[in-house]
C-alpha cells in the first residue's frame, strides 16, 4: 500500500461523512438546484483532464481523447453552475406586489 | 509557485463544502452556488500555473469550446427542460472522467502500475462511462427522443446482471494482467470494458419510466461524483477525491430524499420498470364502467369559480409547458378580488422535478403563503368548493390510493377527488408521464375543460371578470 493510497482513503472516508452531513435537511423546493449545484462541483474533473492533456500520451488519438476530456469537463463546470444560478434566480428578488395590470 | 497549488486546492475544497451547505437553504443558495463556482475558477487557474505551457493550445481550445457549449446550453434551456439539461451536464462530467481514466491507463501501461492504481482507473472508467451513457438516455427520455415509457422486456434483470458480471470479469482480467497473469492484450480488455460499461448504462436507464427520471438523474449525479473521486485516486489529486466524494455522498442522500418524496424505494425505481404498459393487475382500469368524461366550457367554470368560497389550484407539468404561471396568478387575483379563498396545492414531485412548481409560481410572484404542501392541503380538499387541476395528472390519480394493481399504487397523491367539484384543464385525454389512465377524469364530480393551459386560464379569467 502506497502512502498516497492510504491518505486518499482517509480523505475519501471523511468526505463521505461531510457529504452526508451537509445534506441533512433540505426543503424539497431546493432538491433540484442542489442536485444541479452538486453536478457542477464534480465538474472539477476538468483539472484532471487538463493534467492528462498536458502529459499528452497516446499520439494523435491520445490528443483527441484529451481534448474531449477537457471539453466535456468544462461543459460540466460552466453549464452546471450557470444553470443552477438560473434556477436560483427564480427564488431571488421576489418584489412585493404585481406589476401594474 | 507550483508548491502552493495544493494549498489553493484546499481552499477550493472548502468552497465546495460551503457551497453545497449554502445550497440547502433558500436564503443562502445563490451565494453558495457562486462560492463553489469561485473555488472552481481558482482551481482551474492554479492548474494552468502548475501545468505551464505543455499542450496549452489544446487545453485552451477545449476550455473555450466547453465554455461556449455549456453557457449556451444553460442560457437557452427552457425552465421546463431544466432536468434534462442537468442530465446532459452530468453525462459530460461522467464522460470526462472516463476519458481521463483511459488516458491515465495508457500512460501507466508503460510503467508497470500497481494493482491498486489499476483498480482506481477501472472504477473511474466504468462509473464514468455508465453515468455518461445513462445520462444521455435520461436526457433522451425527458426530451422525448427516446420513449419516455419504461422500456420493459422479459429477462431485463438477467441482461443487466449479465452485463454487470461481464464488467466484473473484464475488470478482474485487467487487474490480473498487472499482477503478471496476462490472458489478453490489456488494451483490448480495457476497450471491451469501456464498451460493456456504456451498454450497461443504457440497459440500466432504458427500463425506467419518465416519471422516475429525476431520481435517476440524481443517482447518476452521485455516480459521476464517485467516478471523479476514483480519478482523483489514479491521478493522486486530493481535490478530485474530496469533491467527487462530496458529490457521491450528498448525491446518494439526495437520491434517497427524492425517492422518499415519491414514496418509492430506490430498488423499486431501478428494477421495478415503473410506468410499463399497464401491468396485469391494472387490467380493467381502462373499462370505464359506463362512466363518461364530461366536457365543460369556460363560461360554466367561471360561474362555478366566482361563486365558490374556497378554490384549490393544482398545478402540474401542463402549466409549466404552457408557461401559464402568470395567467394563473392573474386568475387567482381576480378570484381573490371577489372574495374567494385561493390556495395552491403543491405535490412534491409535480412537474418534472421536485420544487418545479414552486419555482414557476415564484417566478409569477405568487405569495409563498398560498403555496401549500401536500400534507397540509390534503385535509382541506373536502372543504374546497372547487379543485382546479391545471395540467397535473398522475399526482391526482386516485388509483394510487385505491387500486393495488396500479403501478403508482402507494404513491402519495393530492386528494383532489374529495373536493366538491373538480375542474381539469388538459389538452387531451392522453395519459400522463407514468403512462396510465386517470380515474379522476371519470368521476361524476369531474368536468374537463380541454385546451392549452394558458389559453384556457386566460379565457377563464375573462369570463370570471364578467360574472
Amino acid at each position: 500500500m502506497s502512502p498516497e493510497l492510504v491518505l486518499g482513503a482517509y480523505i475519501f472516508i471523511l468526505a463521505v461523512f461531510v457529504g452526508f452531513e451537509v445534506i441533512a435537511k433540505v426543503p424539497s423546493t431546493l432538491h433540484t438546484p442542489l442536485m444541479s449545484g452538486a453536478n457542477a462541483v464534480h465538474g472539477i474533473i476538468v483539472i484532471g483532464a487538463m493534467a492528462v492533456a498536458a502529459n499528452a500520451v497516446g499520439g494523435t488519438l491520445g490528443q483527441v481523447i484529451a481534448f474531449f476530456g477537457v471539453v466535456l469537463g468544462t461543459i460540466n463546470v460552466v453549464g452546471g453552475f450557470a444553470v443552477t444560478d438560473r434556477m436560483l434566480q427564480m427564488f431571488q428578488g421576489r418584489r412585493p406586489g404585481p406589476p401594474a395590470k | 509557485m507550483a508548491e502552493l497549488a495544493p494549498w489553493a486546492y484546499l481552499v477550493t475544497a472548502v468552497t465546495f463544502v460551503l457551497g453545497l451547505k449554502g445550497l440547502t437553504s433558500p436564503k443562502t443558495a445563490v451565494l453558495g452556488n457562486r462560492i463553489a463556482a469561485g473555488g472552481m475558477l481558482l482551481a482551474v487557474l492554479v492548474t494552468f500555473l502548475v501545468q505551464g505551457t505543455a499542450n496549452l493550445a489544446l487545453i485552451l481550445a477545449g476550455i473555450a469550446l466547453g465554455t461556449v457549449a455549456g453557457l449556451w446550453g444553460a442560457r437557452s434551456v427552457k425552465m421546463t427542460a431544466m432536468p434534462q439539461m442537468v442530465a446532459l451536464f452530468n453525462g459530460a462530467g461522467g464522460g470526462s472522467a472516463a476519458l481521463v481514466s483511459t488516458l491515465e491507463y495508457v500512460r501507466e501501461l508503460g510503467h508497470d502500475p500497481s494493482a491498486g492504481l489499476v483498480v482506481a482507473i477501472i472504477l473511474g472508467l466504468v462509473i464514468g462511462a455508465v453515468s455518461f451513457s445513462g445520462s444521455l438516455i435520461a436526457f433522451g427520455k425527458l426530451q422525448g427522443i427516446v420513449t419516455p415509457r419504461a422500456f420493459a422486456y422479459t429477462g431485463q434483470n438477467i441482461v443487466t446482471g449479465a452485463l454487470a458480471l461481464a464488467m466484473l470479469a473484464l475488470a478482474g482480467l485487467l487487474v490480473a494482467a498487472t499482477l503478471g497473469v496476462r490472458t489478453a492484450d490489456p488494451l483490448l480488455l480495457f476497450i471491451a470494458l469501456t464498451v460493456v460499461a456504456l451498454v450497461f448504462g443504457v440497459a440500466l436507464v432504458m427500463p425506467i419510466g419518465g416519471a422516475d427520471m429525476p431520481v435517476v438523474i440524481s443517482l447518476l449525479n452521485a455516480y459521476t461524483g464517485l467516478a471523479v473521486a476514483a480519478a482523483g485516486f489514479s491521478l493522486n489529486n486530493q481535490l478530485l477525491i474530496v469533491a467527487g466524494t462530496l458529490v457521491g455522498a450528498s448525491g446518494t442522500i439526495l437520491t434517497r430524499l427524492m425517492s422518499k418524496a415519491m414514496n418509492r424505494s430506490l430498488t423499486n425505481v431501478l428494477f421495478g420498470a415503473f410506468g410499463a404498459a399497464p401491468a396485469a393487475g391494472a387490467e380493467g382500469t381502462r373499462a370505464d364502467d359506463g362512466r363518461t368524461v364530461r366536457s365543460t366550457t369556460p363560461e360554466d367554470v367561471a360561474a362555478l369559480l366566482a361563486y365558490a368560497r374556497a378554490v384549490v389550484i393544482v398545478p402540474g407539468y401542463g402549466l409549466a409547458v404552457a408557461q401559464a404561471q402568470h395567467s394563473v396568478r392573474e386568475l387567482a387575483d381576480v378570484l381573490e378580488g371577489k372574495g374567494v379563498d385561493v390556495k395552491y396545492a403543491i405535490h412534491p414531485v409535480a412537474g418534472r422535478m421536485p420544487g418545479h412548481m414552486n419555482v414557476l409560481l415564484a417566478e409569477a410572484n405568487v405569495p409563498y403563503e398560498q403555496l401549500v404542501d401536500m400534507e397540509d392541503i390534503n385535509p382541506e380538499f373536502p372543504r374546497a368548493d372547487v379543485a382546479l387541476v391545471i395540467g397535473a395528472n398522475d399526482v391526482t390519480n386516485p388509483a394510487a390510493r385505491s387500486n393495488p394493481g396500479s403501478p403508482i399504487y402507494g404513491m402519495p397523491i393530492l386528494d383532489v377527488d374529495k373536493a366538491l367539484n373538480v375542474i381539469v384543464i388538459k389538452r387531451s385525454m392522453k395519459p400522463g408521464f407514468a403512462g396510465i389512465d386517470n380515474d379522476l377524469y371519470l368521476d361524476p364530480k369531474t368536468q374537463m375543460l380541454f385546451g392549452d393551459a394558458k389559453d384556457a386560464v386566460t379565457k377563464l379569467t375573462a369570463e370570471v371578470k364578467k360574472v
